[in-house]
């Protein structure tokens, strides 16, 4: 094999498009040639260098909006001209609530602050990460909440609730069963993006509805309890968008559906 | 700074046009929610392409904004093709528009660089100049987003699809539309001049911490 094949053949080799006999031939040429090895390890170093996700770029939040909002089924359907005055108005509203949100959930973060609740929370970050570690993300891979739900039946002292909400921007992909505080509990795994949500519901002792969110290794973690359930949902998407996917499930949960 | 859509769009495909007319497929919402599982989680990765192809933060969004606008209207004719390259198939005829508004501009701008097009240039010459001692240095990822945006158009579109966006070469030939042969051959070509760049931004980055160093002393 000349130089001048090496040369377009090695990049087919680097991207794995190459087939095994010249494959084979580009690095005998390779092996015997210091220009063309001095290519093959450049283009594999820069191929690896690229790799890395800060060479890609992240959608800002108000293009997925933006986006989002431009689709149907959204209550107002926001199309070029829509009347920014509303908008702005309603992004003010929102801008409100989510301020004493925030202030109410650091308040009740302050007064629920336990070591017992530390414990729980690093276990939950624990359990998010072996999820995403071992091979052992799903046990029963459905988007679908009917197929999800039943089969938790038996495995679990509840019934946990399993929400949809795709629709709202976060992805049902499955669900699982694990353990947080040495107890089975039932895992819900949602996608955003490319990121992971785990929502693990268990049996809670008390009754009465807070929510908390605290920050622990990197993960945001949302914790809610309402009637005698417990729900933690863990992810590293930022917290603003996480404490979103608990204000929609709570919603979700308490109307029932 | 006029955006994309303040701007005028060409006219719609005939075709285009008759989807837009039919208001009831456009928002029938268990076909929005479909689309809207296939699309959104491919967001970055579009807008990942939309930097890079049109080196701007503004247009880029303008420019997947309307690609998303499109692709719901087109939704029905995606059949079992996969749907990260069919959006950014569409994206780029999005950006073409853009690049063609920019290249009008242009012509009237005097300190505009000479048009440096594919055939002229010769296609291996450069990489044997490059000494086979010297070893490529770790850059930072924002120095080497830089050399990417400074490829021109038709390597790098191909570089950002192939490294980037992690598409096949098949794939790339048909979002480019061209044959997989021509594609080699740019993907050849953008790695080289990639790889100069690459060694010459070492050199200048050796070169300020020698400065640092003597005057140190």
């Amino acid at each position: 094999m000349t130089c001048e094949e090496t040369d377009l053949l090695l990049h087919a080799l680097i991207d794995g498009e190459l087939d095994a006999g010249h494959a084979r031939e580009v690095e005998v040429h390779s092996a015997g040639c210091p220009r063309c090895a001095a290519q093959l390890r450049d283009y594999r170093e820069m191929h690896e260098a690229m790799a890395a996700p800060a060479v890609r770029y992240q959608a800002p939040a108000s293009l997925r909006a933006r986006i989002e909002d431009a689709l149907p089924t959204t209550v107002v359907p926001l199309r070029r001209a829509s009347a920014p005055g509303r908008r702005s108005l309603l992004q003010g509203f929102a801008m409100g609530s989510m301020l004493s949100t925030a202030l109410a959930a650091c308040l009740v973060l302050f007064l629920l602050h336990t070591e017992e609740d530390q414990r729980i929370v690093g276990d939950v970050v624990s359990a998010h990460l072996r999820s995403l570690q071992g091979n052992h993300l799903i046990d029963v891979q459905s988007t679908d909440q009917h197929t999800v739900k039943p089969w938790f039946n038996g495995r679990l002292d509840v019934a946990p609730p399993v929400i949809d909400l795709t629709s709202q921007g976060f992805t049902l992909i499955g669900g699982r069963l694990d353990y947080i505080d040495g107890r089975p509990v039932a895992a819900i795994v949602y996608k955003r993006r490319a990121h992971v949500i785990n929502l693990f519901i268990s049996q809670s002792v008390g009754s009465g509805s807070s929510t908390t969110m605290e920050k622990l290794q990197g993960f945001t973690v949302w914790s809610w309890a309402w009637s005698d359930l417990n729900f933690r949902a863990v992810s590293d998407i930022n917290p603003e968008e996480l404490r979103e996917f608990g204000d929609k499930l709570e919603t979700a949960v308490q109307s029932g559906t | 700074m006029t955006t994309l859509l303040q701007r005028r769009l060409p006219q719609p495909l005939e075709a285009e046009r008759h989807v837009m007319s039919d208001r009831t497929t456009e928002e029938d919402p268990a076909r929005a929610r479909r689309f809207r599982e296939a699309a959104l989680p491919h967001l970055d990765a579009v807008y990942t392409l939309a930097r890079y192809l049109l080196r701007d933060p503004t247009d880029a969004e303008d420019a997947v904004q309307e690609c998303y606008l499109r692709a719901l209207r087109h939704f029905d004719t995606l059949r079992g093709e996969e749907v990260k390259p069919w959006l950014f198939a569409i994206l780029r005829n999005v950006c073409r528009v853009e690049y063609s508004r920019r290249s009008r501009v242009l012509l009237y701008d005097v300190n505009a660089e000479p048009d440096k097009s594919e055939t002229t240039l010769p296609l291996w010459r450069e990489a044997q100049d490059t000494p086979e001692t010297e070893m490529l240095r770790k850059l930072d990822s924002g120095t080497i987003q830089g050399l990417v945006a400074a490829l021109p158009d038709v390597f790098r579109e191909v570089i950002v699809l192939r490294e980037l966006e992690d598409m096949s070469y098949r794939e790339i030939a048909g979002i480019v539309g061209a044959p997989v042969g021509t594609v080699m051959s740019r993907l050849a070509r953008g790695r080289a001049m990639l790889r100069e760049a690459w060694l010459k931004a070492d050199g200048q980055k050796a070169e300020q911490a020698g400065k640092v160093e003597e005057q140190l002393k």
